[in-house]
C-alpha cells in the first residue's frame, strides 16, 4: 500500500473524531480497526456529557443516535438489607442543549463512521495492527496482515490497553490500583414500560449510581443508565483490590448479586438480556497518563487514559472526542510543516494543556487516591443507611432524641476518621 | 449466593471463533504462584484450573478487556487482541 499522510490504530470515539477533523482539512487519513466494523469492539457505561463536545463538530450531533437525554440523576448508597437514595430530578436538563445523553457505543461509533467516511477518509475493518514500523526509536507506520503501511504519523487511538503506545515506549506496564473492571448487561424493555417504571417522559433518560455492600469493600459502584429501548446496568471494581480479594469473587458474580437487589428487581423484571461486555477503565488520572506524542505518534482518548470516575460523574467519551479533535489539529499543524517530529507534535500536548481536559484532569488529580479510600465503600454507605434504620425506629421502648441517635451513631464510627475524610474531600 | 454459570451470561453476545488463542500463559510461573487471582478477575471465566494443577485458558469467551493482564502479577500471561475480525462482536455496546 502506498505511503499515507496519517494512520488512526483503532475506530473507536478518539480515533474517528481525530480522523473527522482530519478528512475535514482534507488530510489523507486511513483506520484500521480490528473489529467487524466500527463500534464492534467499543463499549461504554454508558452517558456521554454533550456540552464539553457540542461545538467540536456543531454539524452532526443533530443526527447522532443518542439514546435519551438524562433528566434525573440518583444515588444509592446500599448495605445489606437497606439502601439510601438520592435522586436530583432537574427541568432544565429538559432544555436544550441537552446536558448529558446515554448511549450504546457500538451503535454510536458505528453512526460516526460513517460521517468520518462521507468526510472522504478510509476505513480498512478486520484488520488488526500488529505492530509500528520502527527506525531508530521513529515511528514510520505500521505493519498490519504482515505488509507495511508508511505514515508520516500514527495517532494511536487503540483504547485502554493501548498496544500502540507500549510499543512506541511511550508507557510502563500498566499497574493495577490504576484500573477498573467494568461489567455491563444490556437488558431490552419496551420503551413504554422503561418509561413507566423510572417515570420517564418520552426520550426522558436517567442515570443512577450506586455505592456500598454490592461491591463487598472493593472501590468501585453500580451504574443504571436508561437507554431508549434497554437498560445498561452494570458494576466497576478496582482491579487492585478485586485481585487481592480474598473471597475469590468473580465480576459477574456480583453483577448478578446486584440484579437480585430489590432496589434493582423490579426495574428490569420481565426484561431480556441481550449482551454482556467488559471494559477496563483507567482511573490513575494525570499521573497514571502515558507519555502522550512521540516521534511519528500521539495518543489519544482511553488510550491516553483519559478516563475519570468522580463517583457522581463518569467521563470519557467526551475526552475521547476533544482529545480526537487536538490530535488532528496538531497533525494538521505538523503537515503544514512537514516535520512530524515529536518537538513539533509537542504542540498536542501544548493543546491540551489549553483545554478542558487537561484542566479538569489537573483540577481533580488528587481524586484518585482520595476516591480510593475503602471507608467510601463500605463504612460510610452503611452509616448512612443504619443512622436512617435509627432515626426512623419507633419501637416499644422510648424512642431516645433525634440528635442523640445522630451523634451515638457517629461516635461509634471514629469521629476522627469521619472528619478526616471529609477535611481530604476538599482537594476534590 | 447461586452459583452463576458464565456460559449462560454469555450465551447472547455474539462471537467470531478464531483457531488459535491469542492468550497464553506461563505454566511454570503459574504453578508458582499463590493467588491465582486470573480465576476469579476475569469476567468471563476464562481461566480454570484443572486436575494437574495447569491453568486452562478457553479463550473463545473473552471479551477482550484484558484485566487479566493487569491483574497478573507474574506477568506470566501473554496477553493481545484475537487476530482481526474475530473474537466477541458488540452490537450494543
Amino acid at each position: 500500500m502506498p505511503k499515507v499522510t496519517v494512520v488512526v490504530v483503532g475506530a473507536g470515539l478518539a480515533g474517528l473524531s481525530a480522523a473527522y477533523s482530519l478528512a475535514k482539512e482534507g488530510i489523507d487519513v486511513l483506520i484500521v480497526e480490528r473489529g467487524d466494523y466500527p463500534g464492534s469492539k467499543s463499549i461504554t457505561g454508558g452517558r456521554m456529557y454533550f456540552l464539553p463536545i457540542r461545538n467540536i463538530y456543531p454539524e452532526i450531533w443533530s443526527q447522532a443516535p443518542w439514546e435519551r437525554h438524562v433528566v434525573k440523576e440518583s444515588l444509592t448508597l446500599v448495605s445489606e438489607h437497606s439502601s439510601l437514595s438520592i435522586e436530583f430530578h432537574n427541568q432544565k436538563y429538559n432544555d436544550q442543549p441537552y446536558h448529558s445523553f446515554t448511549v450504546l457505543a457500538s451503535k454510536f461509533n458505528r453512526w460516526f463512521a460513517q460521517k468520518v467516511t462521507e468526510k472522504g477518509a478510509r476505513i480498512i475493518n478486520k484488520y488488526k495492527v500488529d505492530d509500528l514500523i520502527l527506525d531508530q526509536g521513529k515511528v514510520k507506520g505500521i505493519v498490519v496482515g504482515g505488509s507495511k503501511i508508511e505514515a508520516d504519523v500514527v495517532i494511536a487511538a487503540d483504547g485502554v490497553m493501548s498496544q500502540m503506545a507500549e510499543k512506541a515506549g511511550l508507557r510502563n506496564k500498566l499497574e493495577p490500583k490504576n484500573f477498573a473492571i467494568g461489567v455491563k448487561e444490556v437488558i431490552e424493555i419496551t420503551p413504554e414500560s422503561l418509561e413507566k417504571r423510572f417515570g420517564l417522559g418520552t426520550n426522558e433518560g436517567s442515570a443512577h449510581f450506586f455505592l456500598g455492600s454490592l461491591t463487598r469493600g472493593i472501590p468501585g459502584g453500580g451504574f443504571l443508565y436508561t437507554n431508549h429501548d434497554s437498560i445498561s446496568l452494570g458494576i466497576v471494581l478496582g482491579i487492585k483490590d478485586l485481585a487481592n480479594c480474598q473471597q475469590n469473587v468473580a465480576p459477574y458474580e456480583l453483577l448478578e448479586e446486584f440484579k437480585s437487589r430489590p432496589e434493582i428487581m423490579p426495574l428490569i423484571q420481565g426484561g431480556v438480556s441481550v449482551e454482556y461486555s467488559a471494559h477496563v477503565l483507567a482511573e490513575g488520572g494525570l499521573k497514571a497518563m502515558p507519555r502522550l506524542f512521540g516521534d511519528g505518534i500521539i495518543v489519544s482518548g482511553d488510550a491516553a487514559g483519559m478516563t475519570m470516575n468522580l463517583g457522581l460523574t463518569v467521563r470519557g467519551m467526551d475526552f475521547a472526542i476533544a482529545s480526537g479533535a487536538l490530535a488532528a489539529k496538531a497533525v494538521v499543524i505538523a503537515n503544514k510543516q512537514k516535520d512530524f517530529s515529536a518537538a513539533t507534535l509537542s504542540i498536542y500536548q501544548d493543546l491540551l494543556k489549553g483545554s478542558f481536559i487537561w484542566k479538569d484532569f489537573t483540577t481533580f488529580r488528587h481524586a484518585p487516591k482520595i476516591l480510593a479510600n475503602p471507608r467510601l465503600f463500605k463504612e460510610y454507605p452503611r452509616l448512612a443507611c443504619e443512622t436512617m434504620e435509627k432515626l426512623m425506629a419507633v419501637g416499644e421502648n422510648p424512642k431516645p432524641k433525634l440528635s442523640t441517635t445522630v451523634f451515638k451513631q457517629l461516635k461509634n464510627r471514629r469521629t476522627l476518621s469521619l472528619l478526616k475524610d471529609m477535611f481530604g474531600m476538599r482537594k476534590i | 449466593m447461586a452459583k452463576v454459570n458464565i456460559k449462560d451470561k454469555l450465551a447472547p453476545n455474539t462471537y467470531k471463533l478464531a483457531k488459535e488463542s491469542h492468550l497464553q500463559v506461563n505454566q511454570e510461573l503459574c504453578r508458582k504462584c499463590e493467588s491465582r487471582c486470573c480465576l476469579s478477575v476475569c469476567p468471563a471465566g476464562v481461566y480454570t484450573i484443572n486436575e494437574q494443577g495447569e491453568i486452562r485458558v478457553e479463550f473463545e469467551a473473552c471479551l477482550e478487556c484484558g484485566t487479566c493482564l493487569i491483574a497478573c502479577e507474574h506477568n506470566a500471561i501473554q496477553w493481545s487482541y484475537p487476530k482481526g475480525g474475530f473474537g466477541v462482536q458488540y452490537k450494543y455496546g
